[in-house]
Order: structure tokens, then sequence, then C-alpha cells
């Protein structure tokens, strides 16, 4: 996303989260309650990010994880515990069963390790639906609590819309710092070239496992986000196809780029909406714009940014030294 | 002169075939040894197994007297065990300046600080110094791959340079590099071995590069050492004409 001066970019990022804050003021339920969506699945879709489009370790169990943070705050916040408990129990919980899914990618790379992720979804999904001890089986668990912060309520919609978008701003500032410090370089070395950054001393496999833990983490806060929000959960929203649609959230927004998930998610979350007047060729034409999407630009959205970005900075360079070239032809 | 790396009878063998059959040699401190000999003779097989990218079927490597066969390549580099490609391994997407941050990175602090500390965890000033040293200046905010080949070469080498190694491996450092960037990067690579008492094993087929770089030459054969000595006297062994210099 170089390539714009540095004011204009902080002033369109102050006017964007301007408008997060105050449009939504003026929104009904549903608008609040889809604009919530949003922003806990950017949160996931920004795990992702980080284990897919920095670290380049497929994943298809990220939708597991938003289900095991989802049922922890919704076990824990009908239980009396406070909602912050629940996120931080989450974030814990997913961290550690993400590092040791991270293990299988030790020894296998890409579709090999997309059906490891794969098996571990199916078996999260088991569990959900037939620990009924736990997890209320198909019956799900009911009215899950919103939580008081700082001592104000939040169950009205809008409140606790704001819960989620300042909870996606932590993220995003942690994720932000992440990826540009030394380990957001290691991931990406280990992303390009594993058998180089090995050579530079970079201990992939602990990297590896971070990208899934740290990964996975973010799914778990996403989901101790999506209990609340939704007040009722059941075993059906965290199974496979969640973990697709926040892959396709991943790689149409644009991989490895810190703004993909946040477009990603828009689409994803957003795009069903606008396309309801098409009544039931919603899934169809999404399909066909993710296709046509792909074939264009294979690194999503923000790749055909980055490319046209890339572009005008090659023509001013070779401008500048044609201009450099004929002023030494002048002189001479 | 002490030996930074004692390699002892190693050996590697993939199914039936030998690639590398009971290799013993050292390398003194400060020294520059060459590695010649003809393709398929088990060169880069030995660099893998001394690197750690391979477990060598049998034999010891010692770095410093000290046994460090069959550790991983993060912790060989970490002990001061560097290396160059043959093929360019430069991170294309980062910048030359990052590049060598990245190169230098993991010889700082601790995965914490790492995580916590400064982006360039300190390194900015030693990565100017060696686009400095590797005359890279006006490159080092350019993205790496849009550096000429001869110029993403200087890179990795300058890569090598970052974590302050004992011991620098570089497989065929001269390869597709055109003459007067090779004088180039002789230089600096004699001036970085002097400077910075980083002892050298080059492989390489450039003749005239390895006879002018390197203190002693180990000639390979079919897995074997055929012949070790100064330029001089390896280009006058009958086995190394016969073997690979031709007549």
């Amino acid at each position: 996303m170089s390539g714009f001066a540095r004011p204009l970019k902080i002033a369109l990022g102050l006017a964007v989260i301007a408008a997060l804050i105050i449009v939504p003021m003026n929104f009904n339920r549903y608008g609040l309650f889809i604009l919530s969506q949003w922003a806990v699945m950017s949160i996931a879709a920004m795990g992702l990010n980080l284990t897919l489009g920095y670290a380049g370790q497929v994943s298809l169990a990220q939708g597991a994880f938003v289900g095991i943070g989802a049922y922890a705050a919704a076990i824990m916040t009908t239980h009396g515990w406070p909602l912050p408990a629940a996120i931080l129990v989450a974030i814990v919980l997913s961290f550690a069963i993400g590092w040791v899914l991270g293990y299988p990618a030790l020894r296998v790379q890409h579709h090999y390790l997309a059906f490891v992720t794969l098996a571990f979804s199916t078996l999260a999904f088991l569990v959900f639906r037939n620990e009924s001890w736990l997890t209320g089986g198909i019956y799900g668990i009911s009215n899950i609590p919103r939580p008081h912060i700082f001592g104000l309520a939040t169950n009205k919609p809008l409140p606790f819309y704001y819960v989620c978008l300042g909870s996606l701003a932590i993220v995003s500032l942690a994720v932000w710092w992440l990826i540009r410090s030394p380990w957001g370089r290691a991931f990406m070395a280990l992303r390009e070239n594993p058998l180089r950054a090995q050579s530079l001393g970079i201990d992939t496999r602990r990297y590896t496992l971070m990208a899934f833990a740290i990964g996975s983490a973010l799914g778990g806060v996403a989901g101790a986000l999506y209990a609340p929000l939704t007040q009722y959960i059941d075993p059906v929203p965290f199974n496979l196809s969640l973990s697709l649609d926040l892959l396709l959230m991943v790689i149409v927004g644009g991989a490895g780029f810190y703004f993909g998930p946040f477009l990603g998610a828009m689409i994803a979350v957003l795009l069903p909406e606008w396309l309801r007047f098409t009544e039931g060729y919603y899934l169809m034409l999404y399909a066909v714009a993710v296709m046509l999407l792909l074939i264009w630009s294979p690194t999503g959205i923000l790749g055909i940014l980055d490319r046209y970005l890339a572009e005008r900075r090659t023509k001013a360079a070779s401008a500048l030294r044609a201009v450099a070239k004929s002023r030494l032809e002048t002189v001479q | 002169m002490s030996a930074v790396l004692e390699v002892t009878d190693i050996r590697k063998s993939f199914g039936g075939i030998h690639a590398v059959n009971g290799v013993s040699f050292d390398v003194r401190e400060g020294e520059i040894l060459g590695l010649i000999g003809p393709n398929g003779c088990g060169k880069s097989t030995l660099f893998n197994c001394i690197l750690g990218q391979l477990t060598p079927t049998g034999g010891e490597v010692k770095l410093d007297g000290k046994l460090v066969t069959g550790l991983r390549p993060a912790e060989l580099n970490k002990l001061g065990v560097s290396r160059t490609f043959q093929l360019l391994q430069v991170f294309p997407k980062l910048s030359v300046r990052e590049n060598l941050i990245l190169a230098g990175q993991e010889h700082q602090g601790n995965m914490a600080s790492r995580l916590v500390g400064r982006s360039d965890a300190g390194l900015t000033e030693t990565a100017n110094q060696m686009i400095g040293f590797f005359k890279l200046d006006h490159l080092a905010d350019e993205p790496a791959g849009g550096l000429s080949y001869g110029q993403q070469k200087l890179l990795d080498a300058a890569m090598a340079f970052m974590g302050g190694p004992r011991l620098v491996l570089l497989d065929e450092p001269a390869g597709g590099v055109n003459p007067s960037m090779l004088a180039d990067l002789k230089e600096r690579l004699v001036a970085i071995n002097r400077e910075k008492n980083a002892t050298f094993v080059v492989i390489e087929h450039n003749m005239e590069f390895v006879m002018s770089l390197c203190s002693r030459v180990m000639v390979m054969a079919e897995g074997k050492v055929l012949a070790m000595g100064r330029p001089d006297e390896v280009r006058k062994n009958p086995a190394v004409i016969e073997a690979y210099l031709g007549h």
C-alpha cells in the first residue's frame, strides 16, 4: 500500500475510523448486526491472514477456532464469568490448540496441510455437536449475556457494535505491530523461502508453530465476540463452511496484505445483503465474481491495487532516469 | 593456527550412491579454502552436510573443536556458520536494507525482544554499513527483486555477513557474474576476510577466481578428496589435471 503520500494515508485512515464510529449511529438493529459481524469476521480473517498470508501455512481450521472461542465464551458467560475473562480463556485455549495443530505443518505443506487442518475442523465440529454435557449438543447454548464494559451495559445493538469495533481496533494494532516486527519479517521469510530462512538462523519450526498459534488465537477472539453478538450458538455456524468462508475472505481481499481481511470480510458479509434483490441467484453471482477476480488477479483485490502502484512507481522511476539521461547528454 | 572447521570421514549416501565417500579436511582460522571438482563430485552435498541441510550417513563435523554434526541449519547459523547460495536466494519483495536486517535479526536478542523491541532489531546502522561496504548505496531502498543478477549476488554475499559469522561457505559466488562485477566481488571478499577475520570455504568453477582468491584449494572427485594444497601445487598435480582441469 505504499505509493500514497503519508499525510493522505493518515487522513484516509482517520476518515474511515470516524465513519465507522459515527455513521452506524443511525443504523437499525439489523444494520448494526451486520456491521458487528463484519468486525468479528475481520478479526478471524486477520488471524488466518497471519497464518496463511504472511507465514504461508494453509489452514482450513480457522472456523473451528472461532467455534472454540465462541463455546468458551458462551459456557463461561452463562455461568456468570465476565466477557473479558472469557476472551482471555478463548485466547489461551485456541493459542494452545493452534500450537499443537502447527506440528503437522512441520512435516507436510500446502494441500496435504490443508487436509490435516480439514480433519481437525471436522473433529472440532463433532466435539461441539456430540459433547452435549459441555456444549449443549445440537440445541446449543442460548441466552448468552452481553457484557458490562466499565459499568455500561452493552445489551443494545449500538453499544455492542462499539465493543466489536473496539476489539477490532485493538487486534488491528497488535497485528500491525507484529507484522512490522522482526517476527513479521521472519513469517514472510518462512513463506517465501524456508531454506534460505534457516540458513539465516531463523528457527522455522518455532515460527511456524507461532504463526499457527497466533492466527488461531485471533480466531478464538473472534469467536468469543461472536457468541455474545448472536446470543445463541449451536454447532452449525462453525462447520467447515465457515473455515472456507474465512479462507475466501483472506484470498479475495488479498492474502499477505494488511488490509486484505477487512476488505475480504466486508465482501463476504455485506455482499449477500447487497445481492439480496437477486434472490436465489446470490451464491451463483458470488461464485462467478470470485472466479473472475482470481483469474484476473490471483493475489486478490489488494493485489490489483499493488500492481497498479508498482507500475506507476516503475514508470515514474524510468521517467526520472530518462530525464537524468537527457541532461547528461546535453552536458556532453 | 587453530582449525575453525574440522571434518572427519564424512559420508553421505543416497540409496546405493555414495555422493560423499569419506572426506576429511580442516579449515584454518582466517583462511580462504577453495573447493573445486567436476559437476556431481559431491561438493554441494558436502556443503549441505556441513551446514546441517543434510544429515550425514557417517562422520563428524567440528566447529571450533565442538561437535556439531546433525545440528539444524538455524542452530549452526546461530553458532556462526553462514552461507551463500549457488542460485539467487534473496527475498525479492523486501528492499536491500530489509534483506540485510532479516539476515541479521535472529542474532539479536531473543524471541521476546524480537517481538516487542524495535522493528529493525537495532540493525539499520549495521545494514547501512554493509550496504556501503558492498557498494549498494544507491539501491538500499529498492526491492531486491529489481536488482541485476550481479547485484543480487553481492546482496546474497552481504547477507551472509550480517550475523558476524566465524565461517562462511560460499557456493559458486562468481557464477553468472560479469567480469567487472567479479573483480569487485573478489576485492570485497578479500577485504571482509581480513577486516572481520572470517574464514571462508568457496565452491567455484571459475579457476582464475579460485586460484587468485584462495590460500589453499581442495579438489574433489567422485565423492573423495583428490588433492589439497596451495593453488600452484594443485594446478600442477597430474591427478587433478586428469580428473578436472584438463590438458
